[in-house]
C-alpha cells in the first residue's frame, strides 16, 4: 500500500482525530506561508521558517470559525500534485485519501504565474479549492498589481489576497470556508488530442475516488505509481484493460509527455494571469538581495559565514551559554542555593540513605540529572535554537547549501544536506529526523552516520569547547580530527553505500531580516521538545546509575572497559564519562567535564577522551530515531561502526601524541 | 566517384599517417598494399595515391578524398555514441561499417543532426565540411546550455533534454519551461538563475540539461 506513516510530531500538536465537521487542508508550494497561516488560523504553533521544506510532519490544528468547528491541516509543500519527494508523497496523501472539505491552495503572489499550475490541477481533480495569494505586502513592495477579483472570476473559486505573517486576509478566509460552495468552479479545457486520450482512459474508470477520473487520468498518463495502485486495487477486474490503454497512449506520448502537459497548463495559466498581473519593468535592488550576492560568492560567502560562526557559534553558543551562563545557573544558582537547599530537604524527610542517593548522591537524579539538565544543558542548547531559528529565517541556509554543495558532493551528499548537518550542531536527534527531507535513500544513510559520528551536538560542542578552551593545542587538534574524519567517512561512504548519484537544486528564498518573535516562539518550541524528550532520559540515566551504583554493576563495568581505557591511554575513571555517554552524549561531555575538574586528566588524555567521545555511540534518543528512520539493520550497523570507529581513532590519536609530544 | 570500400579505408590510413602523424609518406608493407591488389590500381587510376620504390604518396586529389573519409568515419562513431548509445569496441566496429554510406550528402545531414561536432568520441579531431562552415559564418550560436551563459545573461528557454523523467518534473516544476525567460545570476560554486520572480540553485548536471536561446 501507500507509504504514508503518521509520524509523531516533534511539536505535541492538538489531538489529531476530532469529529468536526469540516476539514480543511492547506497545500500549496514549498515557502509560501503555509504554517504562518496555519498558526494565524488555528492559533497553534508549528514551526515556521525561511526555508523551503521545513515542514515535515503534518500538523493538525482544531478552531471554531463562526461557531462551526473545523480541523485545520498543514501540509509538507509540494510543487505538483504528482509527487517526486517524500513530503511531496506525504502531502498528496491527504487529498488522496482523507477527502478534505476546503482544499486552501496557498501561493506566493510573486510568482503567481509559476504556481497557478497548480491550482489549475487541483481545480481539475475535482478538489474543494480556495485559493489564497499569500505574501501581497511583499508584492505591493515591488511594485506588482494584482487584480484579484479578476482571477476570481476567471477561476470560478474564491481567491483571497493575504498576508499571513501580518494577519491580512484571515476574516476573508474564514468567511470563504464556511460559506464554501463546492459546485463552482471553472472547467480548462486543453488540446482535442489530449481530452480526447484523456476521455478513452476516463471512460474505463468505474470506481469512485477522491480525485476526479481527468486528474486520475493524467496521472496515469504520468505513471504515478501510487495512483496505478490504488486504481489496480479498485478496479479489480477491470484494470488489465485500463492498464492496456494507458500504456498505448503513453506508447504514443513516450517523446515527451511530461513536458507538453506542462506547456498545455502553461498556455491555461498565461490565458488566466492575463489582466491580472502587472509587473513594473524597472526594479532597484533590496538591501537584502544585495546580502544574498554576497552570500553566494565564494569571495564574500566563506568570509560571512566565517563571521557569522564566529559571532553566532563560538561567542554566543561557546562563550555566552556555555560559559556565562552555565556558570550563573549551575555554578551560582545550582551548587549556591538549590543544592544545598534541596540536599537538607531531602535529608530532612528521607531517612534511608540508600533512597537518599537517589535524589541527592553522586547520581542522583536532582544532584546530577536535574544539574546537567538544567544547568549545562538548557542554557547551551537554547542559545544554540536560538542562534539556528535566526539564520534559519534569515534565509541564510539555501545560500549556504549552494555554497558547499560541490564539498558535499564529494561526500555523497548535496548541499540540500547542510540543514540536517548544521541542525546537528544542535541537536543529532533533531538531525536525524530532518534527513528525512534528503531525496535519496543514499543520502538518508551517509548523512545519518555521519550525525552518528562526527557531528557533536550543541552540548557536547559547549562542554568540549569549555573543557579543551584551557589548552588551545587540544582543541586544534580535536577539530582536525573531527574535519577529518567527516570527510574521510563521507569519501568512503560515498564509495560504498549503493544507489544513484543525487542531484541538487533549491528554491532561494528571499533573505529577510528575521522577526523576533517568530525567532523566540521557534526556539521554545524545539525547547519545549528538546526538554520533554531529555528530560525523562536524564532522569532515567540517573536512576540506572543509581542502581548500578548500589548494586556494585558500576564498578564491574568499568572493570570491564578498564583494558580499553588503558588502550587508548585514558585513566579508568574516564569509564564513568563513557557510560555517561551511552545515555546521552552530552552527558558523557559533562562528565568528562567533572573529571577535568577534579584534576584528573592532562591535555593529551583530555583530547584523547574527547575526541573518541565525540565520535562514540549516539545517545539513546538519537539511536532510537536512528531506528524507526532508517530500520533496525541499518541502525545498528551504524551503531556498531560508529563504536568501533571512535576506540580506533582514540587508539590512533593517542598514540600519535605520545610520538609526536605535540600536547 | 565510388570508391571500393578497401580503397576508402587505405586512404583514411594514408590521410592519418599525412596530416596526424606527420610522415610525408608510408611504407607498402605497413599499408599494407601490394601491386597484385586490384586496389593498387583502383587508387593508382584515380591518381590518388602515387608509389615510388617501395614508398606510398599521398596525392592532393587523395589527401582531399581522404579527408572526407575520416571526417564520414568519426561522425559515424559520434553517431554510434551519441544517439545509438553503442560504445566500445562494437561502437568502433559498426562506425566502421556505417561510414561508407555516409557519402553524397549523408554525411552533411548526420553533421547537422550532431549539431556540427568538431572531435570524435577519443578526442580527435573531425575535418569540418562545408556546412559547419556555413553553420560557423552565419554566426548564429542559436541554442546553449545554461552554464554557456554568463552571469546576468538573460535567455529563452529553448529545451531541456533529459533521459531522467523526474528531474524534468522538478525543472519544470522550478518554472524552467520552454518559452520562459531565464536569467543566469552565478555559475560557481553552484549555478543559480531566476524564472519570474523567483530565484533558484542547482549543480552543473542540471545546468547542463537546460538549453537557452540567447
Amino acid at each position: 500500500m501507500l507509504n504514508f506513516r503518521k509520524r509523531p510530531s516533534c511539536i505535541p500538536a492538538p489531538d489529531g482525530s476530532c469529529n468536526c465537521c469540516k476539514k480543511v487542508a492547506l497545500v500549496g508550494n514549498p515557502n509560501v506561508g503555509k504554517s504562518v497561516l496555519f498558526n494565524a488560523l488555528t492559533g497553534a504553533y508549528v514551526t515556521v521558517s525561511n526555508y523551503p521544506g521545513t515542514s515535515v510532519e503534518v500538523a493538525r490544528g482544531t478552531v471554531l470559525v463562526n461557531g462551526i468547528q473545523c480541523e485545520v491541516i498543514d501540509t509538507p509543500g509540494m510543487y505538483s500534485i504528482l509527487p517526486i519527494t517524500e513530503e511531496e508523497r506525504v502531502a498528496r496523501e491527504i487529498l488522496l485519501h482523507e477527502s478534505p472539505d476546503v482544499v486552501i491552495h496557498v501561493l506566493d503572489a510573486r510568482n503567481l504565474e509559476r504556481m497557478l499550475a497548480m491550482t489549475l490541477q487541483l481545480i481539475e481533480a475535482g478538489l474543494p479549492v480556495i485559493l489564497v495569494v499569500n505574501i501581497m505586502d511583499e508584492a505591493e513592495r515591488m511594485g506588482l498589481t494584482l487584480d484579484l477579483p479578476l482571477l476570481q472570476e476567471k477561476l470560478g473559486v474564491p481567491v483571497i489576497g493575504a498576508s499571513a505573517a501580518k494577519k491580512k486576509g484571515l476574516p476573508e478566509l474564514r468567511e470563504a470556508i464556511i460559506s464554501y460552495d463546492h459546485k463552482r468552479h471553472a472547467v480548462f479545457g486543453y488540446s482535442k488530442r489530449l481530452e480526447a486520450d484523456i476521455f478513452e482512459i476516463m471512460a474505463l474508470l468505474s470506481g469512485s475516488y477522491t480525485l476526479s477520473k481527468k486528474a486520475l487520468a493524467l496521472l496515469l498518463l504520468q505513471r504515478d505509481d501510487e495512483v496505478v495502485a490504488l486504481v489496480r486495487e479498485k478496479e479489480g477486474d477491470g484494470y488489465p484493460s485500463i492498464e492496456e490503454k494507458v500504456r498505448e497512449k503513453m506508447f504514443a506520448r513516450r517523446d515527451s509527455f511530461h513536458l507538453e502537459l506542462s506547456m498545455e497548463r502553461k498556455t491555461v495559466v498565461k490565458g488566466l494571469i492575463d489582466k491580472v498581473f502587472h509587473a513594473p519593468e524597472q526594479r532597484k535592488p533590496v538591501f537584502g538581495e544585495r546580502l544574498s550576492r554576497w552570500a553566494v560568492q565564494p569571495l564574500t560567502g566563506i568570509p560571512l559565514l566565517l563571521i557569522a560562526l564566529y559571532y553566532g557559534l563560538y561567542k554566543f553558543v561557546g562563550v555566552f551559554g556555555a560559559g556565562t551562563l552555565v556558570d550563573f545557573l549551575e555554578g551560582t544558582l545550582f551548587e549556591g542555593y538549590f543544592s544545598p537547599w534541596i540536599t537538607g530537604l531531602v535529608t530532612s524527610i528521607i531517612p534511608w540513605e540508600i533512597i537518599r542517593e537517589l535524589f541527592i548522591g553522586e547520581y542522583g537524579i536532582i544532584t546530577l540529572g536535574l544539574r546537567y539538565a538544567v544547568g549545562i544543558i538548557l542554557p547551551i542548547v537554547t542559545t544554540f535554537f536560538l542562534f539556528f531559528s535566526v539564520l534559519e529565517d534569515s534565509g541564510y541556509f539555501p545560500r549556504l547549501a549552494l555554497l558547499v554543495d560541490r564539498l558535499f558532493k564529494k561526500i555523497g551528499l548535496t548541499g540540500r544536506a547542510v540543514i540536517p548537518m548544521v541542525l546537528g550542531f544542535g541537536c543529532d536527534t533533531m538531525a536525524t529526523m530532518v534527513t528525512r527531507t534528503l531525496e535519496t535513500v543514499r543520502e538518508r544513510i551517509i548523512a545519518t552516520v555521519l550525525l552518528a559520528l562526527a557531528i557533536p551536538c550543541s552540548a557536547q560542542l559547549g562542554v568540549i569547547l569549555a573543557l579543551l578552551s584551557k589548552f588551545p593545542g587540544a582543541l586544534a587538534v580535536w577539530s582536525v580530527c573531527m574535519v577529518l574524519i567527516f570527510l574521510l567517512v563521507g569519501l568512503l561512504a560515498s564509495r560504498v553505500v549503493p544507489g544513484e548519484s543525487p542531484m541538487f537544486y533549491m528554491e532561494l528564498p528571499p533573505m529577510r531580516l528575521p522577526q523576533l518573535s517568530n525567532v523566540l516562539t521557534k526556539t521554545y518550541s524545539r525547547m519545549q521538545w528538546y526538554l520533554l524528550e531529555i528530560l525523562p532520559l536524564f532522569i532515567l540515566a540517573s536512576f540506572l546509575l543509581w542502581l548500578g551504583k548500589i548494586t556494585n554493576f558500576f564498578q564491574t563495568l568499568i572493570g570491564w572497559m578498564k583494558p580499553v581505557m588503558a588502550l587508548i591511554g585514558l585513566p579508568q575513571e574516564t569509564a564513568i564519562a563513557f557510560i555517561f555517554g551511552f545515555f546521552r552524549r552530552d552527558y558523557g561531555a559533562a562528565g568528562l567535564y567533572d573529571l577535568q575538574t577534579q584534576g584528573i586528566l592532562d591535555a593529551r588524555q583530555l583530547t584523547v577522551a574527547a575526541v573518541t567521545l565525540t565520535l562514540f555511540v549516539p545517545c539513546i534518543a538519537q539511536f532510537l530515531v536512528m531506528q524507526r528512520e532508517r530500520g533496525t539493520k541499518v541502525s545498528v550497523a551504524i551503531a556498531l561502526f560508529v563504536s568501533i570507529l571512535a576506540f580506533s581513532c582514540g587508539y590512533v590519536l593517542n598514540e600519535f601524541l605520545l610520538i609526536t609530544g605535540i600536547l | 566517384m565510388k570508391l571500393s570500400e578497401k580503397a576508402e579505408e587505405i586512404l583514411e590510413k594514408l590521410w592519418i599517417e599525412v596530416e596526424e602523424e606527420g610522415n610525408v609518406f608510408t611504407d607498402m608493407e605497413q599499408v599494407p598494399l601490394t601491386i597484385e591488389d586490384p586496389v593498387y590500381q583502383e587508387l593508382i587510376d584515380l591518381a590518388l595515391v602515387e608509389v615510388k620504390d617501395g614508398r606510398v604518396y599521398l596525392r592532393p586529389e587523395g589527401k582531399d578524398e581522404g579527408r572526407k573519409i575520416v571526417r564520414r568515419f568519426r561522425l559515424a562513431e559520434r553517431l554510434m555514441m551519441d544517439v545509438f548509445n553503442i560504445r566500445g569496441e562494437a561502437a568502433k566496429e559498426k562506425a566502421c561499417q556505417f561510414e561508407h554510406l555516409l557519402n553524397e550528402g549523408v554525411d552533411t545531414k548526420v553533421c547537422t543532426l550532431l549539431n556540427h561536432p568538431s572531435t570524435s568520441p577519443h578526442g580527435k579531431a573531425i575535418p569540418p565540411g562545408e556546412c559547419c562552415l556555413e553553420a560557423q559564418r552565419s554566426g548564429n550560436l542559436g541554442v546553449v546550455p545554461l552554464t554557456e551563459l554568463k552571469p546576468n545573461e538573460e535567455g529563452e528557454i529553448a529545451y531541456i533534454q533529459t533521459e531522467d523523467n523526474k528531474k524534468m518534473q522538478k525543472l519544470m516544476a522550478m518554472g524552467v519551461l520552454p518559452g520562459n525567460r531565464i536569467r543566469l545570476i552565478q555559475s560557481f560554486p553552484s549555478y543559480i538563475f531566476s524564472v519570474g520572480f523567483s530565484e533558484f540553485a542547482i549543480d552543473t548536471n542540471m545546468a547542463r540539461e537546460i538549453f537557452v536561446r540567447r
